[in-house]
């Protein structure tokens, strides 16, 4: 079976005055119809510029320029953005970090659901009506009906993220892209989402990739991961083989920096060093310079090699199990 | 709402209270009226029958309550200089501002806010940056200056549009127009091209600041990313995501353009009331002079409780706040 989304050697710089910042330097992965998929990484390795790169939403100086991002079959770099609009929200949605930012608090939940569907084909207002309920009761709004025409400053944070999800999902898209949707709730609200999207993937068969900082909520979700350094993706595997044994130094950092991995009361292990920047990075592997098993051969750039079911981008990875 | 509008309501009486005493005693404290309805060579008896006659004798308090009373009554007094009651006097001068202030804010914001959004969506274009460069003009050059070279240019040297006055006009429910004729409308297109330049320099920079701010949020991308068209985009989230900002200084400008278009109207002899109230403080024409800052006043008053409601239409957030 052919993957829905094929992202191979995608490239995304910002042309900048202090120069070209390669935030997306080349990611490529596969996913699987109804996949979960996390992308991990820390702020500013790129996992954000990279989910807008595959709806074709970079918004200048940045562009992509490089590497091919196939959904459903059809290649979605260098199309025209006429088409490409056609295919958002139809094929691929995205949902964001912040529910409070992304609603527009001029409008009802209704008259934006009606929106989104009307941007896709003429559709009469009592069917908009219909699936918008419809959606808002497959996320779990309490009397949807009444609801549609309430605005989103009367909505909660969770509930607002719900409304988000529910317009994401209007049209069945193949893939959404999930950025760090749970960052800005609870955490018990956090898991009640996480529960939901688990569901919604499973039902609709809609494809996931979600795209966080935290390990620890990813893992509980995504069946493979990718994790993601300075634009590129260094490691990527199924999610219980990565968190048992991590073969990239970064990913290891990462997993022994999770408190549950920590003894209560010891303090927690962090990676040595910060994140570089992504202006002038230094020739060769990008994570050398913190990297604790780094040798003269990190001077030449590691490609993702593939092993069986995992890939790794190092010279010195650690055995797979 | 009902709470809403009758608080605001309360509000504006008191405001306008406030104002008739401050206008009232800030005009008493100028000059001496008595000196130009009588002529110089009056005898003493004169003089004083003519000072008792206007209430002149009577302490400023009493004076202001006789003017309360009949402010109250809806009448105004009587100009001192014409002999006729002030609110004739100014009723018949008002359509000719109103006109002209009307037509020059409403194109000003119409097409400033065309320009703006353009200029914000567009920041790079060489016909945005061309819009900004001009807008400067807008902001920098002064009205006076304008006025002139625009008669200068259109009246004198090229010859299609009259250089002053009002034109024909038309009975519109017995209230003069001139923009229904078309004679009147060439009047009118010079005066209002020099009070809508530097409003449509305000807007254009408002509406291209909010622009540029709306586009680079969450709410535009998410849209984007359900794949609303920008068309959409821009008619519908964006317009109403930059209204408040631009509704407000509308209405300030509205105001403060129908109290204070003075030059303009004095340049192309616009029989307005700008030019009523600068011919009235010349020859301390006080009835006139309080009637007309009066007037302002609740001019005032009336536009910011129509701004109010509108805000409340428009912005859900602001309708809740309201009503609770």
């Amino acid at each position: 079976m052919s993957p829905v989304l094929e992202v191979t050697g995608l490239r995304t710089h910002f042309h900048t005055r202090a120069g070209v910042v390669k935030a997306v330097d080349g990611v490529s992965f596969k996913l699987e119809q109804g996949e979960i998929m996390g992308l991990v990484g820390e702020s500013g390795s790129g996992k954000t510029v990279t989910g807008f790169s595959l709806l074709g939403l970079v918004d200048p100086p940045g562009r992509i320029v490089e590497g091919s991002v196939r959904l459903n079959g059809t290649e979605l770099v260098g199309m025209s953005e006429r088409d490409l609009r056609r295919r958002r929200g139809r094929e691929i949605s995205m949902v964001f970090q912040d529910p409070i930012a992304t609603l527009n608090p001029m409008f009802t939940v209704g008259q934006q659901m009606r929106m989104a569907l009307e941007s896709h084909g003429s559709i009469s207002g009592r069917a908009a009506a219909a699936r918008s309920e419809e959606l808002l009761t497959m996320v779990g709004i309490p009397s949807p009906r009444a609801r549609l025409r309430a605005y989103p400053h009367e909505f909660s944070g969770g509930m607002r993220q719900r409304v988000a999800i529910a317009i994401a999902l209007l049209h069945r898209p193949s893939v959404i892209v999930a950025d760090e949707p749970t960052t800005a709730l609870d955490v018990s609200i956090q898991a009640q989402i996480l529960a939901t999207m688990r569901t919604l993937a499973t039902e609709t068969g809609t494809s996931l990739i979600w795209i966080s900082h935290d390990l620890a909520v990813v893992s509980s979700l995504a069946t493979r991961l990718a994790v993601m350094y300075a634009g590129r993706v260094v490691e990527e595997g199924p999610t219980a083989d990565i968190l048992r044994r991590p073969r990239h130094p970064y990913t290891q950092g990462l997993i022994a920096s999770l408190p549950a991995m920590a003894e209560p009361g010891a303090p927690l292990t962090q990676i040595p060093g910060t994140t570089p920047s992504l202006l002038s990075l230094p020739p060769g592997c990008p994570f050398a310079p913190r990297c604790p098993r780094a040798t003269a051969a990190c001077a030449a750039e590691p490609v993702l090699t593939r092993d069986g079911t995992r890939a790794v981008a190092c010279f010195h990875p650690a055995e797979p199990a | 709402m009902l709470g809403f509008v009758i608080q605001r309501l309360l509000q504006a009486i008191m405001v306008m209270a406030v104002m008739s005493v401050i206008v009232f005693c800030g005009v008493y404290a100028i000059g001496n009226p008595i000196d130009i309805v009588i002529p110089p060579d009056a005898t003493q008896d004169l003089r004083e029958e003519a000072i008792r006659r206007l209430g002149l004798d009577q302490p400023l308090w009493k004076q202001y309550l006789t003017f309360a009373g009949n402010l109250m009554q809806g009448d105004f007094g009587r100009s001192f200089v014409y002999n006729i009651p002030v609110l004739e006097l100014i009723g018949g001068r008002l359509p000719a501002t109103l006109e002209l202030v009307l037509i020059s804010v409403l194109s000003a914001t119409v097409l400033g806010v065309s320009l703006g959004v353009y200029a914000g969506y567009r920041p790079d274009s060489w016909l945005s940056k061309t819009i900004m460069a001009v807008s400067v003009l807008g902001f920098s050059v002064p009205s006076f200056w304008v006025g002139l070279i625009l008669i200068l240019t259109f009246a004198v040297n090229l010859g299609w549009l009259p250089a002053g006055g009002r034109g024909d006009t038309v009975l519109v429910w017995g209230v003069p127009f001139s923009f229904l004729t078309l004679d009147g409308l060439s009047h009118i297109v010079l005066p209002a091209i020099n009070l809508a330049l530097f409003k449509l320099a305000m807007m254009i920079r408002l509406a291209r600041a909010g622009t540029r701010e709306i586009m680079l949020t969450d709410t535009i991308k998410f849209a984007r990313a359900a794949g609303i068209s920008e068309a959409v985009i821009l008619r519908r989230h964006l317009l109403k995501l930059i209204s408040i900002p631009i509704i407000t200084v509308f209405g300030l400008e509205l105001g403060s353009t129908l109290a204070f278009a003075v030059v303009t109207e004095t340049i192309f002899s616009w029989p307005g009331v700008g030019k009523l109230i600068i011919d009235s403080i010349g020859v301390l024409d006080r009835p006139v002079m309080v009637a007309y800052l009066i007037l302002v006043a609740f001019l005032f008053v009336l536009i910011n409780f129509t701004v109010d409601l509108v805000f409340a239409l428009i912005d859900p957030r602001i309708r809740a706040g309201a009503t609770e």
